[in-house]
């Protein structure tokens, strides 16, 4: 029988070290059968998130030899023969246990940004075209896997949580602010605390991201043009002067 | 004793689905105190998995559509074993709920007026389904999640509730531990909503996550809920088969909504059989191929193809034409979309698109997809009455999939979500204005200190027994015995494979802390999953007939007497008790409709 070796991070905020077990492989296999196999097989307490096991919930976030990976969707096969699959947690939040972080300060977050909330001339129901939505239907594909988070260097690197509310909290202000019938004025939080002047748009964000969104071409540089235009615009310039408004 | 945390709300939701979601908005918006417990994290609840659509007949499209066929659409496929007026309510107030959506945020795909744009589904007469591509699921869960999260919930995330607190007869919280500490904690409400999903976790093909195992229907059971309709489980047509990696993984209804065609391994499109159209659908369903081509594009002068008959019918005409020698390579058959236009492919349904791109090599704008049923549903549950969700226990509300009354014998796809935004509403609602009338309950620390023995029963226990290995077990047992095609000696075996287990379970051991431990988490899942197991299988004995789900080949016809009657099951002891309910009649004048339209 062909098998594979996953070397496992294991441990907990105090320390902990790669494990290795040698699982059964077959066809079709992921890497999260793998982590299923080793808490069957070898030892139940390996802990790890996980839901639907088809890429729909975005529970299983990981980083597999090195790179944001969703486990469910990591097949076996396109690993290298022979060699073992390194799977750690994420790095840019702090871990609970094993393959298991505390993604709470995404939530946190979340809460900042207000809902949508229609304009008051809004007819009911919405009458809107296809094309009026396709834009922000693509950020609304978003599964909240957070590896777009964990890839962003300002976070990851930088740990500069205090400033910027990183690419998966900037395509929600981008939906939110592209939503034809919302009613709220949202320039003011993506220029200040989300922070959309963070990003020097090396894209890292779209390459992991699992639902394949153009996060930085589709979302972040429009709302980085969107917040120049009021802020830079000279005219505004003139009047924010002349009113004395800041 | 051990320690534990307490907390207190007015109303607790208990899961944060779809269902529970729209509760919490309900009772938190009419001003009270609400808490949230997730299995999960926020916003990873079972119902992203829903992918097709949520049915309301807006009638966007097609203009004859109403909240009265869509009623008796819903019980049509339901066997009749629904209750009418919960079907009745479902179909008035879906249309409200989706355009209520709206206003929150949801951004539905669009008809060429600027409407929500509605597909069609099986078992509807009409085009109803309102959707987002193919992840209607998460565009609903995460537009209630941030409703929500607005509205002021209080979210206990990675939180399992094992067992309901009593005060008397009534309901007045919830005890269970936290996964990221393993600590206990109790919280108690004075009113509390059940939405904790279904369970097809106990089979061995499913598209079910490790959630679903039943924790919902378990805690009504042991405190003295009743259930209803357990023998009625959803095997879903199309679940991918190959490779064995991804088997059971969903392939939405949605694919045959858009002209999908099923073809067994001969090439054969054999839903065209006339064996496999049940008497209810005579005639409403294409009879030539051609026919069913001329559909796609004109369907006021066309009848559907009868790939879009109902799921219970499309499962069982797979099942037999594999059971025929009629399957494909891995004994599934064919699912082709590869006759319509591949960007129309692709931005209908692209997430089964990059489905089978990443996980099956199948491109399915040039190659068929291979499919076979899985479990995804339970129409059973806890018995709910219509207008307010309330149980027969004071105090304690069920909506969603957890809860029953509305599908029947058989659900039809796209009403699980309309189910939700319409029932939560109401369970919301019901269960805060009992809140409103009552102070809160006591809580027994007998309850709790016996509950919090059950759970380190496992690290304390000198057995061996693995909680993974025994699930498999389980798994293997129901998915032989109690699946599509069910027998008197199957279900037999089944049951004392099931008792065999509930023994070997009594000697489950776990190691390690209670810090995030899986195992031990499993521990206390396979409890409820035996017991649950152990109720389909009574359950589906006791109904000797064939209606929806339940195909009973020794009793392969419906019944008429059966026709009148739920099942009931409550605990007696350490026994199931199973009686029989009358189904409320349905009322003249809807009953009249059906004599109208056929």
């Amino acid at each position: 029988m062909d098998t594979v070796t996953l070397r496992v991070f294991r441990g907990d905020a105090d320390g902990g070290a790669e494990q290795d077990y040698e699982v059964p492989t077959f066809p079709g296999m992921v890497v999260l059968d793998a982590i299923h196999a080793i808490q069957a097989h070898h030892d139940s307490t390996l802990s790890c998130r996980w839901n639907c096991k088809a890429g729909k919930c975005g529970s299983c976030s990981a980083e597999i030899n090195g790179k944001p990976r969703l486990l469910c969707k990591a097949r076996i096969r396109d690993y290298p023969d022979g060699e073992p699959i390194v799977v750690h947690p994420l790095k840019a939040f702090p871990i609970i246990k094993d393959l298991v972080t505390d993604i709470s300060w995404n939530y946190h977050v979340s809460k900042k940004i207000a809902p949508f909330t229609p304009r008051a001339d809004a007819p009911k129901p919405f009458v809107m075209q296809q094309m009026d939505v396709d834009r922000i239907q693509e950020f609304r594909k978003c599964i909240e896997c957070f590896l777009c988070q964990d890839v962003c260097h300002i976070l990851r690197d930088h740990n500069r949580k205090d400033a910027f509310y990183g690419p998966r909290q900037l395509i929600k202000l981008a939906n939110l602010d592209m939503h034809p019938y919302d009613g709220l004025e949202r320039r003011k939080m993506i220029r200040e605390e989300a922070g959309v002047g963070f990003c020097n748009i090396t894209k890292c964000c779209t390459e992991v991201c699992p639902e394949h969104i153009k996060l930085t071409d589709n979302a972040i540089i429009p709302l980085k043009e969107r917040v120049a235009d009021i802020h830079f615009d000279p005219v505004m310039w003139l009047a924010r002067k002349l009113t004395n408004k800041k | 004793m051990e320690t534990y945390d307490t907390f207190e709300h007015d109303v607790l939701v208990i899961g944060a689905g779809g269902a529970g979601l729209r509760a919490t908005i309900a009772a938190a918006e009419s001003g009270l105190n609400v808490g949230v417990v997730c299995k999960s994290l926020l916003g990873k609840a079972h119902t992203v998995m829903a992918e097709g659509g949520i049915a309301g007949a807006l009638a966007n499209l097609d203009k004859k559509d109403s909240w009265q066929v869509h009623f008796m659409d819903t019980m049509r496929g339901g066997g009749f074993l629904n209750n009418w007026r919960t079907v009745e309510l479902l179909a008035k107030e879906a249309p409200e709920r989706v355009l209520e959506l709206e206003q929150y945020g949801a951004v539905f795909d669009r008809t060429p007026d600027g409407l929500i744009m509605q597909r069609p589904f099986g078992g509807h007469t009409y085009r109803r389904l309102n959707h987002v591509g193919d992840r209607t699921g998460l565009e609903l869960l995460r537009t209630l999640q941030d409703r929500a999260v607005a509205a002021g919930m209080i979210c206990y995330m990675e939180v399992t509730m094992t067992r309901l607190l009593k005060d008397g007869d009534r309901v007045v919280g919830a005890f269970g531990y936290n996964r990221e500490t393993g600590r206990f904690l109790a919280i108690k409400a004075r009113a509390v909503v059940l939405a904790t999903g279904g369970w097809g976790r106990m089979y061995q093909v499913t598209s079910n996550s490790w959630e679903s195992t039943g924790d919902g229907a378990m805690l009504a059971y042991n405190a003295g809920a009743e259930l209803m309709d357990m023998e009625m489980v959803q095997f879903h047509p199309t679940g991918m088969i190959w490779p064995p990696g991804v088997r059971g993984i969903l392939v939405t209804e949605g694919v045959r909504g858009e002209g999908g065609i099923l073809r067994n391994g001969k090439g054969e499109r054999f839903m065209f059989k006339p064996e496999y159209t049940p008497p209810a659908y005579k005639g409403r369903y294409a009879e030539t191929e051609a026919e069913a081509a001329r559909w796609l594009d004109d369907k006021d002068n066309n009848r559907p193809p009868p790939e879009l008959l109902p799921r219970d019918v499309t499962s069982r005409a797979i099942y037999r034409e594999v059971l025929a020698g009629n399957g494909t390579e891995h004994g599934g058959v064919y699912l082709d979309i590869t006759h319509r236009d591949p960007e129309l492919v692709k931005r209908k349904l692209p997430s089964m698109y990059e489905q089978f791109h990443a996980l099956g090599d199948v491109d399915i704008t040039r190659q068929p997809m291979e499919v076979g049923p899985t479990i995804h549903y339970t129409m059973g549950g806890v018995r709910a009455e219509p207008e307010t969700c309330a149980t027969n226990l004071p105090g304690l509300y069920a909506a969603g999939e957890v809860a029953c009354g509305v599908h029947g014998a058989n659900r039809l796809g796209g009403n699980a979500l309309c189910d939700l935004l319409v029932f939560g509403k109401r369970a919301g609602e019901g269960a805060a204005q009992y809140a409103r009338s009552t102070a809160h309950g006591a809580i027994d620390e007998s309850q709790i200190h016996e509950e919090a023995a059950l759970l380190l029963a496992p690290f304390e226990s000198s057995g061996t027994e693995n909680p993974y290995l025994l699930t498999q077990d389980l798994q293997a047992a129901m998915q032989q015995d109690a699946m599509i095609a069910r027998t008197e000696a199957g279900l037999l075996r089944c049951l004392e494979k099931v008792t065999e287990l509930q023994h070997r379970a009594e000697n489950l051991h776990v190691e390690g802390s209670r810090i995030y431990n899986p195992g031990w988490h499993t521990a206390r899942d396979i409890r409820f999953m035996l017991k649950i197991s152990e109720i389909i299988v009574r359950c589906a004995l006791e109904r000797r007939e064939s209606r929806g789900a339940q195909w009973r080949t020794d009793y392969p016809t419906p019944d008429p007497e059966w026709a009148r009657k739920n099942l009931i099951a409550t605990k007696d002891g350490d026994t199931v008790k199973i009686t029989t309910r009358a189904v409320p009649e349905v009322p003249p004048e809807l009953a009249r409709l059906f004599e109208e339209t056929t």
